[in-house]
């Protein structure tokens, strides 16, 4: 029995790779096993090789792994692509129909199970995923009843017969694949059991948009792309019950807009987006810094830069999503780095953006975004809803003389105005993207100017956000300081588990408020390091020049970048570390 | 119930003597007036230009936003408080240019909105440029030489891209336009109206002298029949545009409102946003 192991499933996009990672992950996640995944796809609907990877254990889990234990091969490709990933000693199951082999110098056993023909014979060609899935299940050794619950609750609809269908699709590949393997000498792969706990399985995504029905949010204003979409979809499910809608939009700066404007008339909106979205974006959003509008924008990194990698990992947003409007405003820009943090942080972004009255960007990459995950229960008893200065329904406004406005602009101490929702009774005021006065009107007296831009900058001296930076300091003299953002958490952490174990002394910080950046918090983190190695998914090191920029220490920096579009490993870590001390940079 | 007078506010407007914008000030002031609306459920959404200005001139709720985005923002509004009367309006480089996908789109979208274009056929805030309404051969400073692009003609893309409510007005006219605007607001769903409203210092061409030759009233086509779209369209083709009055509506067709899966009748706004413990559970349950 094994307290861990790599599967992964490979095809042509469209052979149903995602559905048999789904299903088998969602059967262990019931069980209680913690589970870790990453999509690799294509920005294609049919063809092109697409895999899911999912790292299957019975601890809390938060990476993927360097290597595989079992390949599920639908095609050759898939042999070709991933058998190097494989241990020695590692199984791939693939479809007979094709004739399977093995790249030279690979020690793993093949097993060639007729997925296609058995799926024939069940009677529907394309459940050789459920083939495969069975085949799977013989090597990790659970019950195929457990199977039927999960089978139950996706094909309710489609009728009992396409249930059985499935179930026996997957009877019959842990049969073929028993058989297979009594005459065969490898490697238990059987699954300690697990602690049988009740867990969620969601991706970054889901958790964002969960969030914001929980947060508050009853509008969306957003137009499809890679990798967001599943948050308008999403929405567009559940927001209706409470009396929302998603308007998908012409544009993103439609969206945009219309997201400003659904906050200005006092409903919690978002829009959702990635890189090529959130440049159309930029110039609304120095609007809504301008007119003090709450807003939240949720930007999921992929690779650019334009078009670029619209399916792949990268982190090459940061320095956009801070300083890409024009002017200077007020913003707040959170990353998440994990999916339940991408929970809690959403409900908190909307929290921010009405007490700041600004935008509050939400930063993730494509593999938080779209890895699902193990996730501890979320809990009710932790949302919580603030708005600030927001001049309640039930509040009457002192009259307003003849043409008088309201002071929606008014100074105060803490920079923050009192914020009336059109429709209010002697709340009229006006708002303009043109410098103005405390009741909006345009303005442009150089004592007014510089008194209204430090009301709205002074804004967020006083943020406090949870966690800006996660710090795992464990060493006051520490060799090696590893800094990251986002879906990185997890590898960092098991990298620094290897370095530990080498005898290095390592401690990570994990940067989650990126502005305003948590300068003092990271120096001193910092200072407790010979050596800041941080870790990015980009070419130029666009946190490294941000913690150059805040923090300073250029001497201790040193940038490990990764932009081929795949996320880091837990070994390259290691690697970059070990090469660092070695060749006698510390 | 407040009175025109209500509806205006001590802001001189940044207007040239003589310009159209004046007219449409002063008819949308008697247009909220005369419908009994209060200033407090008024919103006027405005983009960047002269005209954009507008928000800033009525004594109402007024959002003065980005160039070529009063559409999607008026539309966000009217989404998060039903009960709003919200107005939209800017030039004709805003809604026909720079925000012309926003306005094809609207249109289609159909969300309960009033969209008022102050079209003067050029760009006069930036002293003097062509717009997408200059005619062919128009000279401006962009086009030292006369425009070698053709004008949009923006009631028969209206007509094209469906929409329920097509009307036009010119600056002259204080009474036809404050109508115009009281039916472009009761309608229910999108309303175009477009208002030639000449710019007195960069056109001297689209004169309020050229508009009074060269302008017909709907009025004075007997028989004509604003619920007809193809009467519409034959119509604006024949006079190249040059007519006034509601050029079409379409009376049947549902709101975007209307249409929304689970909107209610109470504004967004005024709607819990917390969620019930039973809420939350059920929504967790398809992450299991």
């Amino acid at each position: 029995m094994i307290n861990q192991l790599s599967w992964k499933v490979g095809g042509q996009q469209g052979e149903g790779i995602d559905s048999a990672g789904e299903t088998l992950a969602t059967v262990l996640n019931r069980q209680g096993y913690f589970l870790f995944g990453y999509r690799h796809f294509s920005s294609r609907i049919k063809g092109g090789h697409s895999n899911t990877k999912i790292r299957i254990s019975t601890a809390p889990t938060s990476s993927i792994s360097d290597d595989l234990d079992i390949l599920v091969a639908f095609d050759q490709e898939t042999i070709d692509l991933n058998a190097y990933e494989l241990i020695d000693g590692g199984v791939i199951l693939a479809d007979a129909k094709f004739n399977p082999t093995v790249p030279e110098g690979i020690k793993a056993h093949l097993i060639a199970v007729p997925l296609t023909k058995i799926a024939e014979e069940v009677g529907m060609a394309q459940m050789k995923n459920m083939v495969a899935v069975g085949a799977s299940v013989a090597l990790l050794g659970i019950s195929v009843e457990s199977f039927r619950e999960v089978l139950t609750d996706r094909f309710a609809k489609k009728g009992q017969q396409v249930i059985d269908k499935n179930m026996d699709a997957i009877t019959r590949g842990i049969e073929f694949v028993k058989t297979e393997i009594s005459n065969l000498s490898i490697q238990d792969f059987t699954l300690a059991p697990s602690d049988g706990k009740k867990r969620l399985y969601m991706i970054g995504n889901d958790a964002i948009a969960f969030g914001a029905v929980a947060g508050g949010a009853r509008l969306m204003a957003a137009y499809p792309i890679t990798p967001s979409s599943e948050i308008m979809e999403y929405l567009i499910r559940r927001l209706p019950e409470f009396g929302g809608t998603v308007v998908q939009t012409e544009d993103e700066i439609a969206a945009i807009t219309m997201t400003i404007g659904a906050n200005y008339g006092g409903v919690r909106t978002l829009t959702a987006s990635a890189g090529p979205g959130l440049s159309l974006m930029t110039e609304a959003i120095g609007l809504a810094g301008m007119t003090e509008q709450p807003c939240v924008i949720i930007d999921t990194q992929r690779g650019g830069p334009s078009t670029g990698l619209p399916t792949k990992q990268e982190q090459s947003d940061i320095l956009a999503m801070l300083y890409s409007t024009h002017g200077e405003i007020p913003k707040i820009v959170i990353a998440p780095s994990s999916v339940e943090e991408c929970f809690y942080d959403t409900i908190e972004a909307f929290n921010l953006a009405e007490e700041y009255q600004c935008p509050v960007i939400i930063v993730t990459d494509l593999a938080l975004s779209l890895g699902k995950q193990t996730v501890e229960p979320l809990d009710y008893s932790k949302i919580e809803i603030r708005r600030g200065k927001l001049v309640t329904d039930e509040e009457e406004l002192p009259e307003l003389e003849n043409s008088e406005l309201f002071p929606r602009y008014g100074f105060s101490e803490d920079g923050i105005s009192r914020r009336v929702l059109p429709g209010k009774k002697h709340g009229l005021h006006h708002v303009t993207g043109v410098e103005h006065n405390e009741t909006g009107r345009p303005f442009e007296g150089a004592v007014n100017r510089k008194k209204m831009m430090d009301k709205r900058l002074s804004k967020l001296n006083n943020l406090s956000f949870p966690n800006p930076i996660h710090a795992d300091t464990r060493h006051e003299d520490a060799d090696i300081l590893i800094v990251g953002v986002n879906s990185t958490y997890g590898t960092i952490q098991e990298a620094m588990s290897r370095l530990e174990a080498d005898g290095l002394k390592v401690n990570h910080a994990h940067v989650r408020q990126l502005m305003p950046f948590p300068t003092n918090l990271l120096k001193e983190q910092m200072e407790k390091a010979k050596k800041v190695i941080v870790v990015e998914n980009n070419a130029t090191g666009q946190l490294t020049s941000l913690i150059k920029m805040n923090v300073g220490m250029a001497e201790k920096l040193v940038h490990v970048g990764k932009y081929d579009g795949n996320p880091f490993l837990p070994m390259e870590i290691y690697k970059e570390c070990k090469e660092l001390l070695v060749h006698g940079n510390v | 119930m407040a009175t025109f007078k209500e509806f205006r506010n001590k802001v001189k407007p940044n207007w040239c003597p003589g310009c159209g914008d004046f007219t449409v000030l002063a008819s949308m002031q008697r247009a909220f007036a005369n419908l009994g609306k209060e200033p407090e459920e008024v919103a006027i959404v405005s983009g960047i230009g002269c005209s954009g200005r507008i928000a800033g001139y009525v004594n109402s709720y007024g959002f003065h936003g980005v160039h070529g985005r009063s559409l999607p923002i008026a539309q966000g509004l009217k989404l998060a408080n039903r009960d709003l009367t919200v107005v939209a309006s800017g030039g004709d480089g805003d809604g026909f240019a720079i925000g012309m996908g926003h306005t094809v789109h609207a249109i289609r979208r159909n969300v309960d909105i009033t969209y008022i274009v102050m079209d003067n056929q050029i760009y006069g805030l930036t002293k003097g440029q062509t717009s997408p309404r200059s005619e062919m051969g128009f000279k401006t400073k962009s086009t030292p030489n006369g425009s070698i692009e053709a004008a949009i003609s923006p009631m028969e893309m209206a007509l094209t891209v469906g929409a329920g409510f097509v009307a036009q007005t010119v600056s002259s006219d204080l009474k036809g336009m404050t109508a115009i605007i009281e039916a472009g607001i009761k309608h229910k769903g999108f309303s175009l109206i477009n208002v030639y409203s000449p710019c007195v210092t960069y056109n001297k061409i689209n004169t309020y002298d050229w508009f009074k030759q060269n302008l017909t009233s709907l009025d004075e086509i007997e028989g004509y029949d604003p619920s007809n779209r193809g009467q519409a369209m034959q119509t604006l083709m024949e006079h190249s545009g040059l007519v006034t009055g509601i050029i079409y509506q379409n009376t049947e067709r549902p709101s975007y409102e209307e249409l929304i899966k689970g909107y209610k009748e109470e504004p967004l706004v005024k709607q819990d946003i917390n969620l019930t413990e039973e809420q939350f559970d059920r929504l967790i349950s398809e992450f299991a």
